[in-house]
């Protein structure tokens, strides 16, 4: 097994991890907002039951929601709802919604009332308000967090593997089964350079954001 | 005719009753300053007006037309109230102007938004648009030479002194129009050298005919300013009269005492 057979061998394995956590980023930012609107909604049974919602996914392991979500249908239906790839694009969205969400409510909580106020003498709509004025110092503020949260996910995509999907971390410990062992600690290589450029362009956006302070 | 008449207007929070049946008039162009210590309800009053607030008794008439009476508080929705509150622009002690837009942008963005809306409803002819925003960034710039800041048209709030900040609200607050500017303590944030320069401005207003409905604690400028001055204690008006009646004749033991308290 040469070197260049192993690494393409994790590319193919880095392809599956990069559509789960391109397909989960994609799917939870907007899923996230959705959530933490339930959450601050002042329709109280919603906001509650949105809270112990996002207490129940925060709270359990996200390998043991990938099982669930893999293999509890089967049990009660007699047949899965999803494939081994739909399961871990479906917990990984539920858990990484969860996650941002919290994310977005501080977010958006931290803005102070005098500008909801400025807006609204002005005649603007709460949707104009939203959109025009709160949005973008929302999205300035919570990207620092926001940067780690996502950083996690490029991680956390190792545990699809946990239901058979063969991301790079399997991919290396197939080796493994033929007793080599030097693929599995070059899977960090990959991961470095996935982190390290997300953070590159969480910087440029932080930089291009610094135009103005609040 | 005035061209605001308050009528009976009470507020409570939960138990707290913090205005007890304020009713006065003002003419156009009348400057009124109100006076008063922390918690006689001048601030509520303001919001009220503003509809930052929702009283529970009262009606409030701007040009003769009621644009709040709370026996018909369950028919207003949110789009009349849009219209409603635009006869009232009001000017925050804390500026409030928003940190990622320009001085300009920040003066033009709800005019901008309301003529993109009229287009959407048909109300002004899409082939006026262009003369419309024209029209918005010129009064944007003529306010801005007004209050002193020609100069800063694309600077942004965190570059800018509060006072500057503040002559840019009251700049944003007209760009709307409004038959009544109101100001809620736009000089509390500000040093004294700073206060000059907002008060500098609102004479300047005072000049023009704008009608104003300002809460201060500047009594030297409430009685250079105002045409008439309001005295509030405990959510009701106590006095109410021209500056010299107010501060200069007042045997109003309250009032006074309120006075002299600043002059330690």
């Amino acid at each position: 097994m040469g070197f260049w057979e192993v690494t393409l061998s994790l590319l193919a394995g880095l392809e599956q991890t990069c559509l789960i956590f391109a397909l989960t980023l994609v799917l939870a930012l907007p899923l996230g907002l959705v959530i933490s609107f339930g959450s601050m909604s002042k329709f109280k049974p919603l906001a509650y039951i949105t809270k112990i919602f996002v207490w129940i996914i925060r709270g359990v392991p996200l390998m043991l929601q990938v099982i669930i979500v893999f293999y509890v249908p089967g049990f009660i239906f007699g047949t899965p709802l999803f494939s081994r790839f739909g399961s871990v694009i479906a917990a990984f969205v539920i858990n990484y919604a969860c996650y941002f969400s919290e994310i977005y409510r501080g977010g958006i909580q931290s803005i102070s009332k005098g500008q909801y106020e400025a807006g609204q003498v002005l005649g603007m709509t709460k949707t104009q308000i939203f959109f025009k004025i709160v949005l973008m110092q929302v999205v300035k503020r919570i990207l620092p967090p926001m940067s780690n949260e996502i950083i996690t996910l490029v991680k956390d995509t190792a545990l699809a593997r946990v239901i058979m999907i063969v991301e790079v971390i399997q991919a290396a410990q197939d080796f493994a089964a033929y007793g080599l062992m030097w693929p599995l600690f070059y899977t960090a290589v990959f991961y470095l350079i996935f982190v390290g450029l997300l953070s590159l362009l969480f910087g440029r956006f932080e930089k291009k954001l610094n135009y103005y302070k609040t | 005719m005035a061209i605001l008449e308050v009528q009976n207007i009470q507020k409570s929070f939960g138990k707290n009753e913090v205005l007890k049946g304020i009713s006065f008039e003002l003419e156009k162009g009348e400057v009124m300053t109100i006076i008063g210590s922390s918690g006689s309800g001048k601030t509520t009053l303001l919001r009220c007006l503003n509809y930052l607030e929702v009283p529970d008794n009262g009606r409030i008439v701007v040009n003769g037309e009621a644009v709040f009476n709370s026996e018909e508080k369950e028919n207003y929705t949110e789009a009349n109230i849009r219209d409603l509150r635009l006869h009232f622009g009001l000017v925050f002690q804390s500026f409030n102007l928003f940190p990622q837009y320009t001085v300009l942008e920040n003066i033009m963005l709800a005019p901008t938004l309301k003529v993109k809306e009229g287009i959407k409803n048909k109300s002004i002819p899409s082939q006026e648009k262009n003369r419309e925003m024209s029209c918005i960034r010129e009064k944007a710039l003529e306010l801005l030479e007004m209050v002193g800041l020609s100069d800063k048209v694309d600077a942004y709030p965190f570059q800018l002194s509060g006072g500057q900040q503040q002559r840019v609200a009251i700049a944003r607050a007209l760009a709307l129009k409004p038959d009544i500017l109101c100001f809620d303590e736009p000089t509390s944030a500000l040093d004294p050298e700073l206060t000059v320069e907002v008060l500098r401005v609102i004479k300047d207003l005072k000049k023009t005919g704008t009608t104003m409905i300002i809460v201060t604690h500047e009594m030297e400028f409430a009685r250079n300013v105002s045409d008439r001055v309001i005295y509030m204690r405990d959510g009701l008006i106590e006095m109410d009269g021209t500056p010299e009646e107010v501060f200069d004749l007042s045997k109003n033991e309250h009032l006074n005492k309120f006075l002299n308290s600043g002059n330690l």
